[in-house]
């Protein structure tokens, strides 16, 4: 397996994703990639997780059970903590208001469901801090 | 006879009349007196045309004028066995119109006009005065002679006081019964009956009288035409045009002087009376004239030269020394008079009230007044009317002297009131009669005959100075008032008859021509020509009261509306225990039924128009009919109105919600949609990227099959939410095709616990049956509700969470229909997430996904619908708890 440059290595992704089988999947591909990847299933303690894990990139689904991906990211964006952490927003809808409103809450990225799996690690390359 | 005894005497006679009247009264008020209503009391009551002018008058005018006297019954005579033709049409119009008096006739005849119920009033007024005056003359000349005896005890006061104390009494007697109560209808029973009695008591009297004479005095018949033969009244010999012009008078008399009018007319219950009448009051007159010559002649014989032949009754009893029959006599002549005052007086009362001063009043009050306040004052009006008929008639008394005879005097009155014959006659017989003609002719011959005889009869210098009376006003002669046109020669009477009625007439009939009537005018003279023709409100049809509530059922059909009318009137009757929708009109029910369309008309209005309608009032059926047409048309027109306005609000509430509705179904929709997207999205998903990761290879056998099982299951998820949306589209169409039959809910519950055992088999669940109450066949879609009751149990399996999950499984069956509650030992569902749960993709919990995708109780919803039953979220039962209510039989729809 081809390792890829030092900058990369210790880049952390954290994935919040309430459907199981997506997680899986995401997982699967970034860490082929070579991504350090955390998930969590919970939309409620979601910000929390970010706090306590602070991941280089969040991959966040828009419907979570508990908390809505647009809520976590408004509370994020209002955090100096967080207001800089790279944001990639998934969501099933894929309703082309829903891709303008999470532009407007500040994500860096967005992508609907379903997508190509060359599409998922572009974007997060894209969006990892070299 | 002491004259004390005498005015005991009197006092105790009115005393007995008033019992009678207050009895009777009293009587009719409580139950039907049958032989109240007989045709003997009718004609007797009409006997008040024999005044004490007929009673001591007509053997005073045998004496001096003959058998002329008898003119005074030939008219009437003749207009009672003619009745067929005029007073039947008569009494018929007043019984239809209602009619209160002959102003209110001529009134109500010529288009309703006050004025000429104005005019009619006054000439009946002016005309009844010296009548009133007669009767106030005779009784106190009858006191006189009675007086003239040894005095003792009181001493016969002058003429002039004991004729106001005749006048006050005969006015309180009047007041007190005629005024008792404003009676809805004018008639006044006790009174009728009052006059009845005086009736029998004058015939009698008059024929003891007669009977005495003739075999008293003389030696029967024989020796009484001897006698005859003798006298002076022998040698009469007929004037023919003063003999035709006094039977044309009294032939008008009778159907024109108020009083006649009055109990002809307006106290009469039924028309058939007339035929009865129509030959038993011919008899009564003969057998009040039959004895008039010989008491004449005997008088003129007996009594000195120069005694008054006015007071041969009295006087030839006394003389010979009979104080009983002279005492009876008395009593006769009181009688006559006092029953002629009290009739004319309320007759005219009735009139003045009406006609004067209730449209007076209204005028100058015009704000709408309380009923109560204005049959208060139609009382006192009454009440003062009265008095004030009985104080003219002193008036007039005082005025002329007391003197001349009474037979003149009558024939004076005769000769006013006649004037009204032709507007009446024009009135019932021809349509073209106008009100221009009924007033110029009216007038004229009032104006003719208070210039030719009225005002003369005062005597020289009286009103006319004798000066006018010869040369004529300003000396111009053929203005002579008797004299009229030169025309000289004639006896007064006759000139003033002849004249005041040619002049009204003529101008009666020549405006007619010339002038055309009003609508209501046409109207009215259709009413009152064809009154035989107007239908069925024939004699029959007066069958007391039936009559009356169908035309007051008529009105309220006009006013309420016809359906509430109908049942308001049936309800009625059945209260009164009678079929049909006709009540009896009893007090009660027509107060009901008066406060009932005070609601509509207003309480003035309403008590105007059953007191019109209840009893007799001055404005036509038909007038209160347009009256009722009018309102109902109005009010139809605004109910119309009011309800277009109610139908756009509604149509405007209805677009309002339709316009939410396709708002909230736009959103629904746009939910539903992104709802979908999601739910068919999420698994392609993983199919995607999982496939993506098998594409590329090198990866270990079992990954790669871990990796293709999850698309396996993803498909598997995907296939069944196309199939729930698809069933759900087809349960909410109503497009479902159910397959009926029988099915036993046992087996179904058995066959829905095996496939629901699938979900989540690693949990083990207790169920509780009772299958006893299971056993029961249903007609229904078994299969659909056993997918209902398989979604129940999984959601259970599911989402119950208690550690050891029990489920409850109870069927009640309750009337036609059965019950089935699965009741969990979990947690159960929040309050506020009732409401959501029959929603679609109403997921509540996220932890598991093996189910579908949140639209199971949706589709439970839909299709316990197409079983035509219900399925409700119990609360408070320990746990989850869904009731599934269903009919044993579902019927098949259509």
């Amino acid at each position: 397996m081809q390792v890829p440059g030092g900058w990369f290595m210790t880049a952390h992704v954290l994935l919040i994703e309430d459907e199981p089988n997506i997680a899986e999947a995401i997982r699967f591909i970034l860490m082929r990639d070579g991504l350090k990847v955390s998930t969590h299933a919970g939309g409620a303690d979601a910000i929390e997780v970010v706090r306590t894990s602070q991941p280089d990139l969040l991959i966040l689904d828009l419907m979570l059970p508990g908390m809505s991906g647009f809520d976590i990211l408004s509370a994020l964006r209002a955090d100096p903590q967080t207001e800089d952490l790279p944001v990639l927003m998934l969501s099933a809808k894929g309703q082309v208001r829903d891709r303008a409103a999470a532009k407007k809450a500040g994500v860096d990225a967005f992508m609907s469901k379903p997508f190509s799996n060359a599409e998922m690690l572009a974007s997060v390359r894209a969006l990892v801090p070299r | 006879m002491p004259f004390d005894l005498l005015v005991l005497s009197c006092l105790c006679y009115v005393i007995l009349l008033f019992l009678v009247a207050f009895l009777v009264e009293r009587r009719a008020v409580g139950e039907a007196l049958p032989w109240l209503r007989s045709p003997l009391v009718y004609t007797l009551s009409l006997s008040i045309y024999c005044t004490a002018w007929t009673f001591y008058g007509a053997v005073g005018y045998a004496a001096r004028s003959g058998l002329e006297y008898l003119t005074i019954y030939l008219g009437p005579t003749l207009v009672f066995v003619g009745w067929w033709w005029v007073l039947r049409k008569l009494v018929r119009i007043g019984r239809q119109q209602r009619v209160t008096s002959i102003a209110d006739l001529i009134s109500s005849r010529y288009g309703k006009s006050n004025l000429l119920g104005v005019l009619v009033t006054l000439l009946c007024v002016v005309a009844a005065t010296p009548y009133i005056a007669l009767q106030l003359q005779s009784v106190t000349l009858s006191f006189s002679v009675f007086a003239s005896g040894p005095h003792e005890g009181w001493q016969m006061p002058d003429r002039d006081s004991t004729a106001i104390w005749v006048a006050g009494g005969l006015a309180l007697f009047t007041i007190l019964f005629g005024t008792r109560k404003l009676d809805a209808n004018e008639q006044h029973t006790g009174i009728v009956t009052a006059i009845a009695v005086e009736g029998i008591v004058k015939l009698v009297a008059l024929v003891a009288v007669g009977s005495y004479v003739v075999w008293g005095v003389a030696d029967g018949p024989a020796d009484v035409i001897a006698r005859i033969d003798r006298s002076a009244i022998a040698d009469w010999e007929l004037a023919p045009s003063r003999w035709a012009g006094l039977t044309f008078l009294s032939a008008a008399a009778v159907v024109c002087l108020p009083r006649m009018f009055q109990v002809l007319v307006v106290e009469t219950g039924d028309e058939r009376h007339l035929a009865t009448a129509s030959w038993a009051f011919p008899l009564y007159m003969f057998l009040m004239s039959l004895f008039v010559v010989p008491i004449a002649v005997v008088g003129l014989e007996l009594l000195p030269e120069g005694a008054n032949p006015d007071l041969f009754v009295l006087t030839v009893p006394l003389d010979r020394g009979q104080g009983g029959l002279a005492m009876l006599a008395f009593l006769g002549g009181f009688s006559s008079a006092t029953a002629m005052v009290i009739v004319a007086a309320v007759a005219l009362a009735t009139m003045v009230s009406n006609h004067i001063v209730m449209p007076l009043w209204l005028s100058l009050r015009p704000t709408p007044a309380v009923s109560g306040d204005v049959r208060r004052l139609v009382l006192l009006a009454r009440r003062i009317s009265i008095a004030g008929v009985l104080g003219l008639g002193y008036g007039y008394y005082r005025f002329s002297g007391g003197s001349g005879a009474l037979a003149a005097i009558g024939l004076i009155s005769f000769v006013g009131v006649a004037q009204i014959l032709p507007a009446m006659l024009g009135g019932i017989f021809w349509r073209g009669a106008t009100r221009t003609g009924a007033l110029w002719g009216l007038g004229l011959g009032f104006g003719g005959w208070v210039y030719t005889l009225f005002l003369p009869s005062f005597g020289p210098d009286a009103i006319f100075s004798a000066r006018l009376l010869a040369e004529g006003p300003f000396g111009i002669g053929w203005l002579r008032p008797q004299a009229l046109f030169g025309v000289e020669g004639m006896d007064p009477l006759i000139h003033s008859m002849f004249w005041s009625l040619i002049l009204n007439g003529t101008v009666f009939c020549g405006a007619s021509l010339v002038t055309f009537p009003g609508p209501l005018e046409r109207l009215q003279g259709a009413a009152f020509v064809n009154v035989f023709e107007t239908g069925n409100r024939g004699p029959q049809g007066w069958a007391q009261g039936k009559a009356e509530s169908e035309e007051l059922l008529v009105m309220a059909q006009r006013i309420l509306g016809e359906e509430p009318a109908l049942a308001l009137f049936q309800s009625e009757a059945r209260a009164q225990g009678k079929e049909g929708y006709l009540p009896d009109p009893v007090p009660g029910f027509v107060e009901r039924l008066e406060r009932r369309l005070a609601g509509s008309v207003g309480a003035a209005t309403a008590h105007a128009m059953l007191a019109q309608l209840a009893g007799r009032a001055a404005v036509s059926v038909e007038d209160l009919m347009a009256v009722a047409n009018e309102t109902a048309q109005i009010m139809e027109y605004s109910a119309r109105l009011e309800a277009q306005q109610e139908e756009l609000t509604r149509t405007a509430r209805q677009l309002r919600e339709a316009n939410e509705k396709l708002t909230q179904l736009s959103v629904q929709k746009d939910a539903f949609l992104s709802q979908i997207s999601h739910e068919l999205r999420t698994p392609m998903t993983s199919i995607r990227a999982f496939s993506e990761i098998l594409m590329e290879g090198d990866l270990p056998p079992e990954m790669a099959a871990r990796h293709a099982r999850i698309i396996h299951d993803e498909a598997i998820r995907l296939t069944r939410l196309l199939d729930d949306l698809l069933d759900l589209s087809v349960l909410e169409n109503g497009s479902v095709q159910l397959n009926l039959g029988l099915a036993n809910l046992q087996q179904m519950i058995d066959r829905a616990l095996r496939s629901a055992a699938h979900t989540r088999p690693e949990r083990g669940f207790t169920i509780h049956r009772d299958p006893t109450a299971e056993n029961i066949f249903l007609f229904t879609d078994g299969d659909r509700l056993a997918q209902v009751f398989i979604n129940l149990i999984s959601n259970a399996r599911k989402y119950c969470d208690a550690d050891y999950p029990e489920l409850r499984i109870s069927v009640r069956q309750k009337g036609g229909r059965v019950t089935v509650d699965f009741i969990d030992n979990g947690s159960g569902i929040s309050k506020e997430s009732q409401e959501l749960i029959f929603e679609k993709f109403a997921r509540l919990s996220d932890q598991t996904r093996a189910g579908g995708a949140g639209l199971g109780l949706a589709i439970c919803r839909e299709v316990m619908a197409n079983l035509g039953g219900t399925i409700t979220y119990l609360p408070g039962q320990g746990g989850a708890a869904f009731r599934v209510t269903l009919p044993l039989r579902l019927q098949r729809a259509a």
